[in-house]
């Protein structure tokens, strides 16, 4: 079975674009999860203004490391395919 | 992917690129991974910039998560084969 070429590059857009969609769902899921976890120690009847600060920064401190530890996994594999 | 598989059948380029799509997939959620236990390691109090000592826990982080993963993996292979074909671990 062979694809027209229209239907062929619509396919891989669709592709790249619901990785986009999973990878960016799986970011603001554990952002979620590890900004709360910082921040939000005693939850009372509203998000006050030090834990909205706090929740912010940590989003940015977030993807920080996210794309830190991306560069150092990035160098590691070229230094692992390198050996051989 | 199966259903991929399949469908690109003998199509080179589409199979191609969504072996290539997967190995990034693949990347990325292992980037995640070390994310969520480095952050754990790391991280204190979030404040304006991750600071330096910061920055060097989470990249020797990953590193030593990654060897001690290898290392775990050969001792373990080890393991199996020092007690052969007794059949319990």
């Amino acid at each position: 079975m062979s694809l027209a070429n229209v239907d062929k590059s619509e396919l891989m857009d669709q592709v790249k674009q619901q990785i986009a969609v999973a990878n960016a769902q799986e970011l603001l899921t554990q952002m979620t999860q590890k900004c709360f976890k910082k921040c939000v120690n005693k939850p009372g009847t509203s998000l006050d203004s030090s834990e909205q600060k706090c929740i912010s920064m940590c989003m940015d401190r977030f993807m920080d490391s996210w794309n830190l530890i991306s560069r150092t996994y990035g160098q590691r594999l070229q230094r692992e395919q390198s050996k051989f | 992917m199966s259903d991929f598989e399949n469908l690109s059948g003998n199509d080179k380029e589409l199979q191609d690129f969504l072996m290539i799509e997967k190995q990034k997939a693949q990347v990325n959620a292992q980037i995640h991974e070390f994310n969520e236990i480095c952050w754990e390691k790391c991280i204190g109090k979030p404040s304006t910039k991750l600071d330096h000592a910061t920055e060097t826990c989470l990249s020797n982080c990953v590193d030593r998560f990654i060897d001690t993963s290898l290392l775990i993996t050969q001792r373990f292979a080890q393991m199996l084969q020092k007690r052969g074909g007794s059949g319990d671990l």
